[in-house]
């Protein structure tokens, strides 16, 4: 039976979409109003979805509740968010209506408000991985997975049921038959096949605004690349005048201070792609972020660290220069001049501020290699 | 959906069905005939979303119905049990993975609906063949849609939503005009049309042309005939029924005053869904309740039925549920009739322990609760109903909101706010009470709408949005009188800008008095 609500549900998410299509620069540049909830899930609120009708404002808003509490206690938080009490005898209200999508939806709208292509992947033999998920009830198992709030209900069932329930002394015990246990089902997960390689530039000059710039930026490129390969494996390098390996957290909070070497990063870059992320079985993306600020005689040997280890290997090369107040940003001409258009998955771009990112991400990604 | 095929009921849901019909009967129900469909969870959340009619009309709002209930159920966060329509016969779905003990509550629930709604008073005035009246309203928009245009059709429709809600409730009860007059076409006006030539003066006929110049007269008539629509565009009194003086009066194409016509009627149809919703609940409640404690439970259903019913009645701080409250109040009621505690010796007795212990026998709760169900609404059932000892019982508190923290706090305990907050929130359907004013506002056939200020102001934002989709509809510019920061204010769109005026005096609140 084809259900007629498909066509208004489908109608209804276009809606929305358009509506997030319209605020998509303002998500980009605001990533606060996105959380990851639970695992790949995003509320974003859609105001204004509900049609306007003429209504009372906040000033006189009260109702009626039951239950157990003194005069002042608080009951709920106020913001005009939905969230506040309703009123018997009215349809329920909800005046702005959260929207769960899921990230992969999230990269769908991004793809096609940026118009970015599908990627194609180098092709791999994909390595598949068995997990358990505990997720279905049986009535065998070992001792440890007993369900205990079903068996008891199944007991006290059969023992009301057969007559020997006792309201005086309401002792249940479980049957072999009442027993009921947790029990799990194998799925099929994908190993990753596609990684990111992120390098920032910690060195002095680069202040908590910029590292806000390369956080909100990454977000968007992870949640795209992540739409585009079943998984994927994200390394992290931070550099001033040494370069290291660091985790998520710490690459995105350190701060250190010093000076630029920026062939330092990319040797370890060069090192991982060596030992753990053979370009022949990963498709590599490169991400490098920084103020452009390099100490004058590195720049040469950067370059042709790039030119010869990490160009080759990468499917993508990507250099993001943020505005800083104090480096010089010159290392982005050096790239102009030795690169120009000789390398395609070569992509530089310069972020000016938190609007430009929407700008940078559609050159970064535009190209779908 | 409207090709859905139904299978008859199994045959122990059957079953279940005769049982439960005769007990309800036996109770001395008097319902329509009710017939009962098994659906599945999807088909049951399509048909929630589109309010109960598979046939409506395509909008997107019913997607988002839709989509919010199967999130809801697909993550385990809510449930549709029973979904009952007012129509004669009574329709009513069961969810086909419910077990046999929730079938049968649902169908005593049911039952209880039914017998509501073909004998409360409220209803009375309902299409009970809306079933088919809706499939009508869905073919005539989808025949819109396919001739102007799914854009075009729902941007119409957004905007009739938009004023859904301003329709005079009370109006299907209330007789305006002569019973003679009111439904009977009237021929004469079509074929004496109204007569607007000028007076002239007696002249002879070479003097005529100077003593009734020709254009004089024609700027005569122009004034007599601009005279008489003004009449019309100005009510007498305010217009609670604002959709029907669009209807009348603003330039609308044919299928827009249609559209607007079906969106009217489909209002004042769940109108009375939304006056009676704690009496309603109530009822049914009570009744799934006393039929299935007394008669209609198995052994085995005992833990399953105690479980669904609590669920069903859980209280909460923030939203009164409508389904306690009102059954709460029903057997509060049947007790205090049971016992005799009503009336002159009841009320001025001032011997507590007397009164405490008040039981005459009278045993006139069944009799008194059949009573409220045909003549009240819940406005009317909670001012007459409600007592001190009612709230105390049932915990009830007044809460309000605290502009200083920004949240909800309790704010009394005390029997007459409390009950004065709840026939706020009831009144009108807890709405502002919008009428039109005039639809020739400084003669410009301009639409001038009054808000009945009580206290509480609009919500700003929404009534601007509400007066653009206004404007759309009138076609010229809209105003809305009403009060701010304690001032009279005259809110205004003209098509592209909003702005408002507001007046140096101070506006006296009108206290409304309980």
């Amino acid at each position: 039976m084809a259900m007629k609500i498909e066509a208004d549900r489908s109608r209804f998410k276009k809606i929305v979409r358009g509506k997030i299509r319209e605020n998509l620069r303002k998500y980009i540049t605001h990533e606060e109003m996105i959380g990851r909830k639970g695992k790949d899930l995003v509320s974003i609120p859609v105001p204004k979805l509900d049609l306007p009708h003429f209504r009372f404002g906040n000033n006189g808003a009260g109702g009626v509740g039951q239950g157990d509490g003194e005069i002042g206690d608080p009951i709920a938080g106020g913001d005009d968010d939905g969230n506040g009490p309703g009123q018997a005898g009215s349809d329920p209200g909800a005046h702005i209506l959260e929207v769960d999508i899921t990230l992969a939806e999230l990269a769908e709208i991004l793809g096609d408000t940026l118009e970015l292509p599908r990627i194609e992947p180098k092709g791999k033999a994909r390595i598949v991985q068995e997990k358990s998920r505990y997720s279905s009830i049986r009535s065998t198992g070992p001792e440890s997975l007993r369900h205990f709030k079903r068996t008891y209900k199944k007991a006290l069932r059969r023992q009301i049921s057969s007559g020997t329930y006792d309201p005086a002394r309401p002792r249940i015990i479980p049957f072999r038959e009442d027993r009921q246990y947790r029990s799990w089902t194998t799925v099929n997960v994908p190993e990753a096949n596609a990684a990111i390689i992120y390098m920032m530039d910690v060195s002095g000059s680069m202040t908590d605004e910029q590292k806000e710039v390369v956080r909100t930026e990454s977000f968007w490129i992870d949640t795209w690349l992540k739409s585009q390969y079943d998984g994927v494996e994200c390394r992290y390098i931070i550099h001033d005048a040494a370069a290291k390996e660091v985790d998520e957290h710490t690459f995105y909070h350190t701060r250190e201070s010093g000076g630029t070497r920026i062939s330092s990063a990319y040797r370890v870059a060069a090192s991982l792609i060596e030992k753990e992320l053979r370009p022949e079985e990963w498709n590599i993306y490169f991400f490098q972020f920084s103020d452009g600020d390099n100490w004058g005689e590195d720049s040469e040997d950067s370059i042709s660290l790039l030119r010869d280890k990490l160009l080759p290997a990468a499917n993508l090369f990507c250099y993001g220069q943020v505005e800083s107040p104090y480096g010089s940003g010159e290392y982005i001409s050096s790239l102009e001049t030795a690169f120009g258009d000789e390398h395609e998955n070569l992509i530089l771009s310069e972020i000016e501020d938190k609007d430009a990112i929407y700008d940078s991400i559609k050159k970064f990604l535009g190209k779908g290699i | 959906m409207a090709c859905a095929k139904f299978d008859p009921l199994p045959p122990e849901l059957a079953d279940i069905q005769v049982r439960m019909e005769g007990y309800a009967r036996g109770h001395g129900l008097d319902f329509f005939p009710t017939i009962f469909e098994v659906v599945d969870a999807d088909e049951l959340n399509a048909i929630a979303a589109y309010g109960g009619f598979p046939t409506r009309y395509p909008h997107w709002r019913f997607g988002m119905e839709y989509e919010q209930l199967s999130k809801g159920y697909v993550y385990g966060l809510q449930k549709i049990y029973e979904l009952v329509i007012n129509n004669d016969p009574c329709y009513a779905y069961l969810m086909r993975c419910n077990g046999l003990t929730d079938q049968k509550l649902v169908m005593a629930h049911v039952y209880g609906h039914s017998d509501f709604f073909k004998n409360n008073h409220w209803f009375s005035k309902t299409n009970r063949k809306m079933m088919d009246q809706i499939a009508n309203h869905g073919n005539r928009i989808r025949r819109y849609v396919d001739r102007f245009g799914r854009e075009e059709v729902e941007d119409f429709i957004d905007s009739c939503l938009s004023v859904e809600d301003l329709i005079d409730i009370h109006s299907p009860f209330i007789k305006r005009t002569d019973d003679e007059n009111d439904h009977k076409y009237d021929f004469s006006a079509d074929d004496e049309p109204e007569d607007f030539s000028p007076g002239r003066f007696k002249a002879k006929d070479y003097m005529d042309r100077y003593v009734n110049p020709p254009d004089v007269l024609k700027m005569e008539e122009q004034r007599l005939r601009e005279a008489a629509e003004q009449r019309e565009r100005s009510p007498d009194g305010p217009v609670r029924d604002v959709m029907l003086f669009l209807l009348e009066h603003a330039p609308l194409k044919t299928w827009q005053r249609d559209v607007l016509s079906i969106i009217r009627e489909e209002a004042y149809y769940f109108a009375p869904q939304g006056q009676t919703k704690i009496m309603n609940e109530g009822w049914a409640s009570y009744w799934h309740s006393t039929i299935m404690t007394r008669q209609g439970l198995d052994p085995a259903d005992v833990i399953h039925y105690c479980d669904h019913h609590s669920g069903t009645m859980a209280t909460s701080r923030t939203k009164l549920n409508p389904y306690k409250l009102g059954i709460e109040l029903f057997r509060h009621i049947e007790d205090r009739w049971n016992k005799g505690r009503f009336g002159k010796d009841f009320e001025e007795c001032d011997d507590l322990v007397a009164k405490h212990e008040w039981d005459t026998g009278a045993g006139l709760g069944r009799e008194k609760i059949f009573e409220i169900r045909r003549i009240h609404n819940d406005l009317t059932f909670i001012d007459t109903f409600l007592t001190l000892e009612f709230c105390r019982e049932q915990k009830l508190f007044q809460f309000g909101y605290n502009n200083d923290f920004e949240y909800y706090e309790i704010e009394s305990r005390e029997f007459p706010k409390i009950k004065a907050q709840l026939l706020d929130n009831l009144t009108n359907r807890g709405q502002p009470h919008i009428a039109v004013r005039e639809g020739n506002y400084k003669n410009r056939g301009e639409l001038f709408l009054e808000h009945h200020y009580n206290g509480v102001e609009l919500k700003l934002d929404y009534a601007r949005d509400t007066m653009t989709n206004l404007q759309k509809l009138w076609g010229r510019p809209v105003h809305v009188e009403t009060v701010l920061d304690d001032k009279l204010t005259i809110l205004s769109f003209d098509g592209t800008e909003h702005s408002s005026s507001q007046s140096e005096a101070e506006v006296e609140e009108e206290v409304t008095s309980f």
